[in-house]
């Protein structure tokens, strides 16, 4: 029964996608007001429809119905209740399903919360986002369709990848890592819409910035999210590996964040037009790119789902979409001219193009890497792989120069800078960038880009910090108020740039964190005997002893540790190695880590004698780790506050006019 | 309008120069980091050429062959394929998976070891798949592998 309500809406709504997308795309052509809305309430019964769908499915999940081919592939009896449901994603046709779910969702609010306005613009983009709802709804009908029937029935099932059930991150990561993907479709939908309609101006902009804000949002926890799990998990201490995978998430949230930026100077200089529709475009394909990527199969990787029938669909539909939106921009490119132009180096709108320029040559970089062994397959048949030390020394002078910008940018006004006024806010900026630069060779960094990182980071901090404490000064001037909440009252004056200031300081924490535990690591590896004691990195660790125990899912081999000091035990650790029966009991490594605010103690299991005598472990000390998180969770939260509705911050901006005066600085 | 045309000229070729910069860089680099994908025997099959070079060697454990001392994080075993097998020496615990007769890949170099080629490994992976397996007879189950630790 699950299974034929489920499919059957899945059906429906890749029917309904296509009626949608012909009677919005019709009904401008032939003026039918009609048409248009019902093709407006096909998006709103979509996301009814893949809600259904995936509710169907997780109530088959839970269950263990194994009549339905994904709960056999991916169910097992044993697992607890939440991995169950996480299961939902955990495999090719289930995440799909869910894709479509958050496809059908965000297509029907944006079209919600546009219904009133945007006439053409707007029916023009429902079409694009249903036809791109269409296609996935089409691969969940047909090769990927989760509601296939099994029989006989399976008395079990082997149970999600056990590195998916090993940490509760899996239940976070990826559907942040899908709101973040399937949002892209919104602005690039709108941004289609503006071509096909011929509505050029900056419209399909505001309406859209909430929801790239969003996206992006979303992307950039779920890249947090990925490092974390991939460091809680993997067992090397590490948490970027160049991965393809990562790369493919990552590479999207660079051409978006370029866009954050580059779209500021179409507002305000009325320049870079096509440069924008453009990174919108390459936005959306890097999305589809990176599912191409890891669910069909063609790069090996920890994270990939394993081969699958449908990498061919995926690559024609980015033939399409590629093909598709270069024809709507070349028969635009005349009325996208820019009118605006360039005064002077010496501007913001200068700092974001560099900016851009650097995102972009960072995507392409990472882009040549991920794609590289593809390439060397299909046309030397050789099986290479691009190394980590490709990608470091490309990418590592992008990153130091982005972060020198995350500074400079907020110094320059827009259009010419006056110098006499830019020296006087270089001082402090300057100042904490030679502190830190001190302070980094005092500690012992020699490595070029460890000083540079380092020396920029303090240079950045000091530049955005400067920033608010100026606006908060303004503030208490004009309005009279108390720091506290003339500081706070920025956000809600000026939301979208504080929150970016806020989005920058985030990434200045990050960018420390991952500096300081890269130079800073420290890393032991040996076999000991209970009792026997090992010093690293001013931890003294004591192996007390080897402990095996049954889980209903899984059976454990825990190393049990103690954290001495003097005489003293001031804490304990346990790296374990985790066997999944149902997997067939490949051992799946589980480190023990322990985060303060200065380092963290990373243990993790490596081999044990099966009568208990010796356990071999491998020790890391990395200092400032947990603030990556701390910095991705602050990047996020700027994120939050910039996305504040734009009605509010015009009625604030013309109710507070000094906060003219605090724009202009 | 002449001084726009030279300065939208001056623009595009900055950009060539930049472009192309970048480019050259890419393409260098790449060049240096590309790690190959090989077997033993297509590895012996280099020749001279197969030493020194950072390689991805994927084959089969060989039967009998892994020596490990668990004191010195030590461990030496024989890697091979259908036609050629090649010693393998590494720093460092391997998985706890690791097994003799299966799967694995080793990165590293391969070096001269006196008149022998060694590879010197950094990196040890066990391949395993998503899918399910049954354990194969005469290996040991993976019960057996912890029973002995449980304790009451």
């Amino acid at each position: 029964m699950i299974r034929i309500l489920g499919y059957g809406a899945v059906v429906a709504a890749l029917t309904l996608a296509v009626y949608g997308l012909v009677a919005a795309a019709w009904g401008v052509r032939a003026r039918q007001a009609a048409l248009i809305r019902s093709a407006r309430a096909a998006a709103y019964l979509n996301a009814a429809l893949l809600v259904a769908a995936n509710v169907l499915m997780v109530y088959a999940l839970l269950p263990h119905d194994f009549s339905i081919s994904y709960v056999a592939q991916v169910g097992s009896r044993a697992t607890p209740a939440w991995v169950s449901i996480v299961s939902l994603w955990s495999s090719l046709e289930g995440s799909i399903l869910f894709w479509g779910m958050v496809l059908a969702l965000y297509t029907a609010g944006a079209m919600y919360f546009t219904r009133s306005s945007l006439g053409a613009l707007g029916a023009y983009a429902n079409a694009v986002m249903l036809g791109v709802g269409a296609f996935f709804y089409l691969l969940l009908a047909g090769p990927a369709n989760p509601f296939r029937t099994v029989f006989p029935v399976p008395a079990d099932g082997p149970g999600p990848n056990p590195l998916l059930q090993n940490h509760y991150l899996m239940a976070v990561h990826p559907p942040l890592l899908y709101l973040g993907y399937v949002g892209m479709t919104v602005p690039f939908g709108f941004a289609m819409g503006a071509l096909l309609s011929g509505r050029l101006d900056d419209t399909w902009l505001r309406v859209t910035r909430r929801w790239t804000l969003t996206a992006w949002m979303f992307l950039s926890l779920a890249i947090m999210a990925g490092m974390w799990w991939s460091y809680e998990v993997l067992g090397w201490g590490g948490y970027w590996a160049w991965d393809p995978v990562e790369n493919a998430s990552f590479m999207p949230w660079l051409t978006a964040t370029a866009f954050l930026h580059s779209v500021m100077v179409q507002e305000r200089r009325a320049m870079l037009r096509v440069w924008n529709l453009s990174l919108i475009v390459s936005t959306f394909l890097l999305t589809v790119l990176g599912t191409f990527l890891t669910r069909s199969g063609v790069l090996s990787s920890v994270h990939a789902f394993g081969e699958g029938p449908i990498g061919l669909y995926f690559l024609v539909f980015i033939a399409v979409v590629l093909v598709f939106s270069l024809a709507m921009l070349a028969g635009r490119s005349t009325e996208l001219k820019s009118t605006g132009s360039m005064d002077s180096m010496l501007s913001r709108e200068s700092v974001f193009l560099l900016n851009n320029l650097l995102l972009t040559a960072f995507t392409f970089t990472v882009l040549l890497g991920t794609l590289y062994p593809l390439l060397a397959e299909a046309l030397r048949g050789v099986k290479v792989s691009v190394g980590a030390p490709f990608f470091n020394k490309m990418t590592l002078p992008i990153c130091a120069a982005l972060l020198f910008l995350v500074g400079m940018g907020p110094m320059l006004p827009w259009r010419v800078a006056d110098r006499q006024q830019l020296k006087r806010t270089f001082v402090a900026p300057a100042t904490g960038l030679l502190l830190t630069l001190a302070g980094a060779l005092v500690a012992g960094v020699r490595s070029p880009y460890g000083l540079l990182a380092f020396a920029f980071a303090g240079f950045a901090l000091v530049s955005n910090l400067q920033e608010f404490a100026q606006a908060t000064a303004a503030r208490r001037r004009h309005a009279g108020l108390p720091v506290l909440p003339a500081l706070l009252s920025l956000f809600r004056v000026n939301p979208r740039r504080f929150g970016g200031y806020t989005a920058h300081i985030g990434i200045i924490i990050a960018a420390i964190g991952i500096a300081a535990s890269s130079e800073f690591r420290t890393e032991r590896e040996a076999t000991m005997k209970p009792g026997d004691t090992l010093e690293v990195g001013g931890y003294k660790l004591r192996f007390d002893d080897l402990q095996g125990y049954d889980e209903p899912h899984r059976f454990v081999v825990a190393a049990n540790f103690s954290i001495l000091s003097g005489a003293r035990t001031t804490g304990k650790m346990n790296p374990r190695l985790n066997y999944y029966t149902a997997r067939g009991g490949e051992p799946v490594t589980t480190p023990s880590v322990r985060s303060r605010a200065t380092n963290d103690l990373y243990m993790t299991l490596l081999a044990f004698e099966q009568d208990g005598s010796t356990a071999t472990v491998s020790v890391i000390v990395e200092p400032l780790v947990s603030w990556i998180w701390v910095g991705g969770m602050i990047v996020a939260l700027g994120a939050i506050l910039a996305i504040r509705p734009a009605r509010a911050r015009r009625v604030a901006e013309t109710a507070a006019a000094p906060a003219a005066a605090v724009e202009v600085a | 309008m002449t001084g726009k045309r030279t300065r939208t000229l001056g623009l595009i070729a900055g950009m060539v120069v930049v472009l192309g910069g970048f480019g050259y860089l890419l393409y260098g680099n790449i060049g240096e980091n590309i790690v190959f994908f090989l077997t033993p025997s297509e590895l012996l099959a280099k020749g001279g050429e197969a030493y020194d070079q950072p390689v991805r060697l994927g084959g089969q454990v060989k039967a009998g062959s892994v020596q490990w001392d668990a004191q010195a994080l030590d461990l030496r075993f024989v890697i091979k394929d259908a036609d050629g097998e090649i010693a393998v020496h590494s720093k460092g615990a391997p998985p706890q998976m690791f097994q003799t007769e299966m799967g694995v890949i080793v990165e590293g170099k391969l070096t001269h070891a006196g008149s022998q080629p060694l590879f010197e490994s950094t990196n040890l992976m066990v391949r395993h798949s998503n899918e399910y397996q049954p354990p194969k007879d005469g290996h040991p189950k993976p019960e057996q592998m912890y029973k002995s630790l449980i304790k009451d």
